[in-house]
């Protein structure tokens, strides 16, 4: 197929609708709005069901509802948004119901403003809602990777019937990049007998809830999540590495940020340093293994964020005092810049030998 | 090849147009190229401004803050660029709306009254393509006719009358910069 030139949230939505997502519930909100147009106008195209809802909450409610007869569903929003959606997303969670969230972040806490942000993540990889549970996040860096991730979103949230969050910011939803679309086939994925969509007389009444009144049950329920959430972690993890092997400095970074950082690396290299990067592509479940095999090899990590320093707490719990963390970040909607990191870099390694 | 661009004057102005056409035109000569607007509450009259990266290699960050060259099509734009651009690099502006003077001397800097000749050649709103003109046959980083068989896509089939009268602000940005 040839390029295309599209915005990362057109993208976003159109990769969902070929995943075969036929329906979405949003509420619009900066910095992702050209997603929910895009669906507004693509869903009934192809059949499906674009509804505005009226608020964030009924939007996830809604969504909710879709997946319970097993759809394929998804809903989009920006960080004041994606916090009103986190009752309906543990609930979704508890009910085991596979739909896929957008969060195109933006600087906060509270309404923040409208520029780009990394300032989700603890709530992104913390579950987010109430109850003990994990979301799969995925956090792609370029729009061709959005054009590939989307249809393993919806995979892994039908394998596992969860819930699945893909983590951009307002950089990946506003830029445009050529991409291509892969006319992968969906995998072949367990049945959805457990969707309400009436016995036909082949069993017992079919329930989708996530309350349980009795605390054995619960706790059972609880145990099983525990294990789907292990299992998840032993089998979709993913990560790039970016010029490691030599490193003795590597930084961590991911989405919009690991490509600045990777700037910054080519110019570090030009100079002489030996700095290497690690890209987590899924935030939860957290890429343990590319800091084991390095972490006592290299002479120290440096997280860099679009926040006050949060994903830095899953860098030094990945290192585990193994070598020294440090954390370079901006937030409240300001983008770091490569020359800025490279400056960073240098401080890091003690300066360029002239 | 490596080139950070930025694009900046009034919303309305085609700035971003002028971004996407550049977009289009790298992605026909197989070229990694990344697009990013301004974006906020965004107004006709407004700023506006993209930065475009063209590369030959993957395109690392999007973010530019030391452009290559930078197109400015009104003053404000001017005061926020002008510093910007990186040691011999190229500013390119569009003097009917800027009444200040570059003092830097280490950059190449060319002035165009580009609405007025727009004006001139029967519409305002192709100042953009006269600078855009400029900027290509300046720099030679993308080939013209990329440019002009980009256009066609981003005119879409409902303005392809508009084709000619672009073509000819193209050239005249072009031709303007031969002499210069």
């Amino acid at each position: 197929m040839a390029k295309l030139l599209m915005k990362g949230n057109e993208v976003i939505a159109e990769a969902a609708v070929k995943a075969g997502c036929r329906y979405f519930f949003g509420y619009p909100i900066t910095p992702q709005n050209e997603l929910v147009t895009y669906m507004a106008k693509r869903l009934p195209e192809v059949g499906g069901v674009f509804l505005q809802a009226e608020s964030e909450i009924a939007a996830i409610n809604m969504v909710y509802g879709a997946a319970g007869t097993g759809a394929r569903v998804m809903t989009s929003t920006s960080s004041p948004g994606y916090s009103l959606k986190q009752e309906g997303i543990s609930y979704l969670s508890g009910a085991e119901l596979p739909a896929v969230i957008c969060n195109i972040s933006r600087g906060g806490p509270g309404l923040g403003n409208i520029q780009p942000a990394q300032s989700d993540y603890f709530q992104a990889t913390r579950g987010g809602g109430h109850g003990d549970y994990y979301l799969p996040v995925f956090a792609p860096a370029s729009l061709q990777e959005v054009a590939d991730l989307m249809g393993d979103a919806f995979d892994v949230a039908d394998k596992y019937r969860t819930p699945v969050l893909i983590l951009a910011d307002g950089v990946l939803g506003q830029m445009m990049e050529p991409v291509e679309f892969s006319d992968k086939v969906v995998e072949e994925l367990p049945k959805k007998d457990w969707a309400t969509t009436g016995t036909r007389g082949d069993g017992g009444p079919k329930i989708i809830t996530s309350l349980d009144l009795d605390i054995g049950g619960l706790e059972a329920h609880n145990s099983r999540l525990k294990d789907k959430f292990e299992n998840i972690t032993k089998n979709e993890i993913r990560y790039e590495e970016y010029e490691i092997e030599d490193a003795e400095y590597i930084l961590v970074a991911y989405g919009s940020v690991a490509r600045i950082a990777m700037s910054a690396i080519k110019l570090a290299r030009k100079a002489g340093i030996k700095v290497g990067l690690i890209r987590p592509i899924t935030l939860w479940p957290y890429p343990q293994e590319p800091f084991i095999k390095t972490r006592d090899k290299v002479k120290g990590y440096m997280s860099v964020e679009m926040s006050a320093g949060q994903m830095v707490e899953d860098v030094r719990l990945a290192v585990n005092g193994h070598a020294p963390v440090s954390f370079y970040g901006r937030n409240g909607g300001v983008i770091p810049t490569h020359e800025e990191i490279y400056e960073k870099i240098v401080q890091l390694s003690g300066g360029v030998k002239a | 090849m490596y080139q950070e661009i930025i694009i900046s004057g009034l919303g309305g102005q085609g700035v971003l147009s002028m971004g996407q056409l550049l977009a289009y035109a790298s992605i026909q000569e197989e070229k990694h190229v990344s697009w990013l607007p301004s974006y906020g509450a965004e107004q006709r009259g407004g700023s506006a401004t993209c930065a475009i990266v063209i590369s030959d290699e993957p395109v690392g960050s999007m973010i530019v803050s030391k452009p290559n060259s930078a197109i400015v099509l009104d003053n404000n734009a001017f005061d926020r660029l002008e510093s910007k651009v990186a040691s011999n690099g190229l500013l390119i502006l569009n003097t009917s709306l800027i009444n200040r003077k570059s003092t830097r001397t280490d950059i190449d800097v060319i002035e165009i009254d580009a609405t007025k000749l727009a004006s001139e050649l029967g519409n305002q709103k192709i100042a953009n393509m006269i600078l855009l003109g400029a900027y290509i046959q300046k720099t030679n980083i993308l080939k013209f006719d990329s440019i002009t068989e980009s256009l066609k896509k981003v005119l879409g089939p409902n303005k392809q009358n508009l084709l000619e009268i672009n073509e000819k602000a193209l050239q005249l940005g072009s031709d303007i910069v031969k002499i210069y």
